[in-house]
């Protein structure tokens, strides 16, 4: 195989400009809370979240892992995980954490925005169990008011929530309505909850619409690297106008890509779905490994933590803090156990028509990684699909190591190469 | 020691279950299984197991608490990460080698990512073993909490009663939870008699007479407590120059012998620590009037004790920590984590935090289940005991 030069993936379309706009304004908002006490901030995590009812509340939403993420895509996390490191926190901490609580203990001003304070930290317990630690601590250091919004994890064989599961999400749902009340002086306004609900509905859905795309020849954009554009609109605007506007945008021009046979590389060679969240630090030279041999996410796990849309569900205004509660407890990657992961996987596999999967193993992340190995077993052995295993981190830029992961992956597509050579070689047709 | 020949009985017992806690508290088992050749084996993996619900059913809960530092892990760590604490690895390490065809079923907890994870790993790749699940409330001011937890233990119970082919009624259960209340009241004595007067209760012993009752029927381990503490309490050592601390870190993945005898010999006196926490979980009688698994799930909401494990927004944890050592009389803490363990590692932060808020020296070591050398562990803590005792 000759070496193959890196093809530009800088596509910009109208949706990242839009995409830009919206966050700015977001981030702005941020500022304007911690600078100005314009607003009230709720922190929350990503993973499947009742941001709707923050938003009926008019509370700022403010995820730590954004910062902790926009942190390392600026390539200014490392200094702030090592502050964490000097005051207690383990060199094997989760990093996101680390980076975080580096942040909250200075004066909390980044490249991006400066972070309010929080008026409640809404602990949504949504699979990881550093979650817990993450806003405990947080609520320490800032004595701000902590609520544990306890979501059952997903153990029954069957994959459901159990009926009692449900119930106690949405009896802890109302006490946290009680919470906001008391906090922001409000009273819960049910219709304003609806309208959000349904916004939410809507951009879930239009989101599932644009996620079966990737399912076309070429695919119309990288269901990883590109998703990651739309999956920060997805978190911080859901249940607003304007998020729904944005995934109305990139629908259309995602359609419009794949009406072409338009896909974000000039050749799409393989086609693979990846596990695991990516290495935000080096996020260019990751991608840059694969684009090199035509190879294009098609299916992402990582584009799910926060709410897995397209296997069905959606937001229903008629019964909004019951399908909070479901979106909570059942569609999102996080608090599912990691056997529907495997099956999720399979899925995206045989459905999206992927060529290998890609595991990207991130040592803070154990939620993702613990026992990726057993997943490795299960599709080589199991399945027989070729499946890559690398190592680095989410949020740590001292653990990637770039010589080594090129070799990896070198290694794996050549072989994939090769099979395929083999393949067209013996089909019918093929000259043999 | 002195007055050996006073009461050999206890000695005697704690090197005979030493071999076991040593060599393979599973093997035990094996030979008891064959032995009592109708009743089911449950492996509980820590923390904290509901084992009155296991117990009222026949059958019998046995801790599955990792391989010691004499199991060779070949298999697993293709599974698990390097990253991944070592209880993970070798728990699995067990389940590959068939050492766990003993059991009947496996039940994990909501402790941490890596455990959970296992839980999922145990199901595909034994689907002979019943494998269960218990997510615990980490919402405790929510009114709804009991509640939940109540049908949750319910769904356990129904998940037994399948198990062991038979309904199990309140009657067995209540009387299960006598069982244990007794035991777990029990070991509050052997602590209390440890912490009172650690010269005549070493911290070794302490935790082979705990670990015994993690793989013993309770009303056995019951009848072993009662005969050590009366001999116990008949001994009389003279107190040594040493310091007094309360040992944290160690609630999940348990530390060698070898190593928590080194602590003591290095110059402390641990007059609490927080190893085998899950069977010891409450600090109070669970109610026996009443439903009992109401009773049960109110227990582990009120009468628990704290844990790197358990978030309860109630009461900082390091205050908890503090507490101890103000009520023990202890003068310093030594945190004892499991590497990789990133419960107790947060935990960590929170800890140091308050601690050198409060003055109250610390030391920071790490450990693995699977170690063998122990110097450097024993060379820091005893010059952490010097700078404590020529300050
Ligand atoms: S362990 Fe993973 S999911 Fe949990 S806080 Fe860290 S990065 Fe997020
Ligand atoms: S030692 Fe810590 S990380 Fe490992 S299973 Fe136990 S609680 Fe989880």
């Amino acid at each position: 195989m000759a070496k193959k030069e890196t093809p530009k993936t800088n596509y910009q379309g109208q949706m990242h400009l839009l995409q830009k706009d919206l966050m700015g304004r977001y981030f702005d908002s941020l500022t304007r809370a911690a600078e100005q006490g314009e607003g009230k901030a709720a922190y929350m995590l990503i993973s499947g979240n009742p941001v709707e009812l923050m938003l009926a509340f008019d509370m700022i939403p403010v995820y730590p892992e954004i910062n902790a993420l926009q942190l390392a895509v600026k390539k200014v996390a490392l200094p702030y995980i090592q502050k964490a490191e000097e005051i207690g926190y383990s060199m094997d901490n989760c990093a996101y954490v680390k980076a975080d609580v580096g942040l909250f203990l200075g004066d909390r001003k980044t490249p991006f925005a400066t972070i309010p304070p929080p008026a409640l930290i809404l602990c949504n317990y949504v699979g990881c169990n550093v979650y817990l630690q993450w806003f405990e601590h947080l609520a320490e250091y800032s004595h701000g008011e902590i609520f544990n919004l306890d979501i059952p994890f997903m153990r029954d064989p069957s994959g459901k929530p159990t009926k009692e599961d449900t119930e106690y999400v949405v009896k802890q749902l109302e006490e946290v309505i009680e919470v906001c009340e008391r906090i922001t002086g409000k009273k819960f306004d049910y219709q304003k909850l609806q309208k959000i609900v349904s916004y939410s509905g809507q951009t879930g859905e239009l989101w599932s619409k644009i996620k079966g795309l990737t399912k076309r020849v070429p695919s119309p954009f990288d269901a990883y690297f590109d998703s990651v554009t739309m999956m920060a609109p997805l978190y911080c605007l859901r249940g607003t106008e304007e998020g729904l506007k944005f995934f109305e945008t990139a629908y259309k021009e995602m359609e419009e890509k794949a009406e072409l046979g338009m896909g974000p590389l000039p050749e799409e060679r393989f086609r693979f779905v990846i596990e695991g969240p990516p290495p935000w630090p080096y996020l260019r030279t990751f991608r840059d490994l694969f684009a090199k041999w035509g190879a294009v996410a098609v299916a992402s796990t990582y584009s799910t933590v926060g709410g897995l849309w397209e296997f069905g569900f959606k937001h229903d205004p008629n019964r909004p803090l019951e399908s909070i509660a479901e979106h909570m407890l059942e569609w999102n990657l996080t608090n599912r156990n990691f056997l529907q992961r495997y099956d999720q996987i399979r899925r995206y596999v045989q459905e999206w028509s992927a060529d290998a999967l890609v595991i990207h193993s991130v040592k803070s992340c154990r939620l993702f990684s613990a026992g990726q190995g057993d997943m490795r077993e299960y599709f080589t052995k199991e399945l027989n699909i070729p499946t890559l295993l690398i190592e680095s981190d989410i949020e740590d830029p001292r653990y990637f190591s770039e010589a080594q992961m090129k070799n990896r992956v070198d290694a794996f597509f050549e072989s994939l190469e090769h099979k395929k050579i083999l393949r067209e070689a013996s089909a019918p047709g093929g000259q043999a | 020691m002195a007055n050996e020949k006073a009461h050999p009985a206890i000695e005697a017992l704690i090197s005979k279950y030493r071999e076991v806690v040593e060599g393979s508290p599973l093997e035990y088992t094996a030979d008891w299984k064959a032995k009592h050749p109708g009743v089911k084996l449950v492996g509980c993996y820590p923390l904290y197991t509901p084992v009155e619900i296991i117990h009222a059913g026949g059958m019998l809960p046995v801790a599955v608490i990792g391989g010691g530092n004499r199991l060779e892990i070949a298999h697993a760590d293709s599974r698990f990460q390097s990253f991944v604490c070592s209880i993970v690895k070798s728990t699995l390490e067990l389940g590959l080698t068939g050492q766990l065809k003993i059991l009947d079923g496996i039940v994990f907890h909501s402790i941490c990512d890596p455990a959970r994870n296992l839980a999922s790993v145990f199901t595909r790749n034994f689907p002979d073993l019943m494998v269960e699940y218990i997510h615990f409330p980490q919402n405790l001011t929510s009114r709804h909490a009991v509640s939940y937890l109540a049908a949750e233990y319910r769904r356990v119970k129904a998940s037994y009663e399948k198990l062991v082919g038979r309904p199990i009624d309140n009657e067995a259960l209540c009387q299960s939870i006598r069982v244990y209340n007794e035991q777990r009241g029990l070991l509050r004595d052997l602590y209390r008699l440890r912490s009172q007067s650690p010269q005549n209760l070493s911290t070794v012993e302490t935790y082979i007479l705990t670990r015994i009752g993690t793989f013993l029927p309770p009303e056995e381990h019951i009848a072993i407590l009662k005969e050590a503490i009366a001999a116990a309490s008949r001994r009389d050592e003279r107190l040594k120059d040493r310091i007094k601390v309360v040992l944290e870190g160690s609630f999940c993945e348990q530390p060698p012998l070898e190593l928590i005898e080194g602590l003591e010999a290095a110059g402390c006196y641990i007059l609490d620590d927080d190893f085998l926490l899950g069977w010891r979980w409450f600090s109070q009688d669970v109610a026996v009037e009443g439903d009992p698994i109401q009773n049960l799930a109110r227990a582990y909401l009120d009468r628990s004790v704290y844990s790197g494990v358990k978030h309860d927004t109630r009461e900082p944890k390091a205050k908890h920590l503090v507490d101890k050592v103000r009520e023990t009389g202890a003068s310093a803490v030594v945190i004892l984590a499991a590497k990789f363990c990133e419960p107790a590692l947060f935990d960590y932060a929170l800890y140091r935090r308050a601690l050198e808020a409060e003055g109250i020296p610390h030391l920071y070591l790490e450990f693995e289940e699977k170690m063998w050398i122990f110097d450097k562990a024993r060379t820091e803590v005893e010059t952490f005991v010097e700078s404590m005792l020529f300050d």
